[in-house]
C-alpha cells in the first residue's frame, strides 16, 4: 500500500506543477484531472474509499466539466497561448514562488520537528462509518452545506445571466 | 499492510497547497487562478483525510465532504464571474477588473 501512496503522490505533485505552468488552458485542465485522480489514489491508499470516490465523481467529474464548458465558451485560441507566455515572464513569477518556497520550507521544518513519528496504519474507514458520522453528530453541517450549495446555485444563475450586464456595454440581452 | 508516516501525507498536502498558492500569486489569467484555488482546497481536504486516517476516525472524511461542497459552490460562482468578466471586458486578464465603481 505504501508504494501506491508514494507513486500517486509523485504523480500528483508533477501533474499539479504542470497545471500551474501550462499556457494552454485545456492542457492545464487535463493535467488537473490527472492530479485529482492521483489524489484520489492517495485517499484510497490511506483507507478512505468514500473520499476517493467523491474526489473522482465531484472534482474530476463535475467541477472539471464546469471548467471545460467555461473554457469552451471563452474560446481561448492560439493568440491567448502567446499572451499567456508573455504574462509568465520570470520577473512575474520569481518573487511569489520564492516566498511560497520559504513558507513550504517552514512547514517542512515544523512537520519534521513536531513530535514523534506518527504512523498511519492502513485501517480502512468505510462509507458506513462516514455516513453515520455525517448524519449523526454532523447533521447540522450537512444542512448548512445544502444551503450553501443552494446559495451557490442561485448566485451562479444570477451572475450568469446576460441581462446582468451593465447598461450600454456588452451585447444585447438574449 | 505497511504503514505510512503521517509526516509524508502532511508534506504532500503542503506541497500541493504551496503549488496552488504560487499559481494564484503568479498567474494573471483568471481561469488559471480558479484552477489554483481548486488545487489549494483539494490540498486542505487531503490534510483532513490524512489526519482522519491517522486516528482511524470518520471525522476527516466528513470535513473533506464539507470542503467538497464549498469547492463546488465556489467554482460555480467563480466561473459565472469569469463569464461576466469576459462579456464586459473581452479578456480573461484579472487585472482588467481593477476598479470598483458604484
Amino acid at each position: 500500500m505504501s508504494y501506491i501512496f508514494y507513486i500517486s503522490a509523485a504523480v500528483a505533485v508533477v501533474a499539479t506543477l504542470l497545471v500551474v505552468t501550462r499556457t494552454h488552458a485545456v492542457h492545464a485542465l487535463l493535467y488537473l484531472v490527472v492530479s485529482l485522480l492521483a489524489v484520489a489514489m492517495v485517499f484510497a491508499s490511506l483507507g478512505a474509499p468514500l473520499a476517493a470516490a467523491l474526489e473522482v465523481i465531484v472534482y474530476a467529474g463535475a467541477i472539471i466539466v464546469l471548467f471545460v464548458f467555461v473554457v469552451m465558451m471563452l474560446n481561448l485560441g492560439r493568440h491567448s497561448v502567446e499572451r499567456e507566455r508573455g504574462w509568465l515572464a520570470p520577473s512575474a513569477w520569481a518573487g511569489p514562488t520564492i516566498l511560497c518556497l520559504i513558507l513550504l520550507g517552514e512547514l517542512f521544518y515544523v512537520v519534521a520537528c513536531g513530535g514523534g513519528a506518527e504512523v498511519i496504519e492502513a485501517a480502512e474507514v468505510g462509507p458506513k462509518e462516514v455516513g453515520q458520522a455525517l448524519f449523526g453528530p454532523y447533521v447540522l453541517g450537512v444542512e448548512l452545506a445544502g444551503m450553501l450549495l443552494l446559495a451557490g446555485l442561485v448566485g451562479a444563475y444570477h451572475l450568469g445571466r446576460r441581462e446582468a450586464l451593465g447598461e450600454g456595454e456588452g451585447e444585447a440581452p438574449q | 499492510m505497511t504503514a505510512i508516516p503521517m509526516e509524508h501525507g502532511l508534506a504532500l498536502a503542503g506541497v500541493l497547497f504551496v503549488l496552488g498558492l504560487a499559481g494564484v500569486l503568479a498567474r494573471r489569467n483568471i481561469v488559471f487562478i480558479l484552477m489554483s484555488i481548486e488545487i489549494m482546497l483539494n490540498a486542505a481536504g487531503l490534510a483532513f483525510v490524512v489526519a482522519g486516517a491517522r486516528w482511524a476516525a470518520a471525522d476527516g472524511q466528513v470535513m473533506f465532504f464539507f470542503i467538497l461542497a464549498t469547492a463546488a459552490a465556489e467554482v460555480a460562482v467563480g466561473l459565472a464571474l469569469v463569464l461576466q468578466l469576459y462579456h464586459r471586458f473581452h479578456t480573461v486578464d484579472a487585472d482588467a477588473a481593477s476598479k470598483m465603481r458604484g
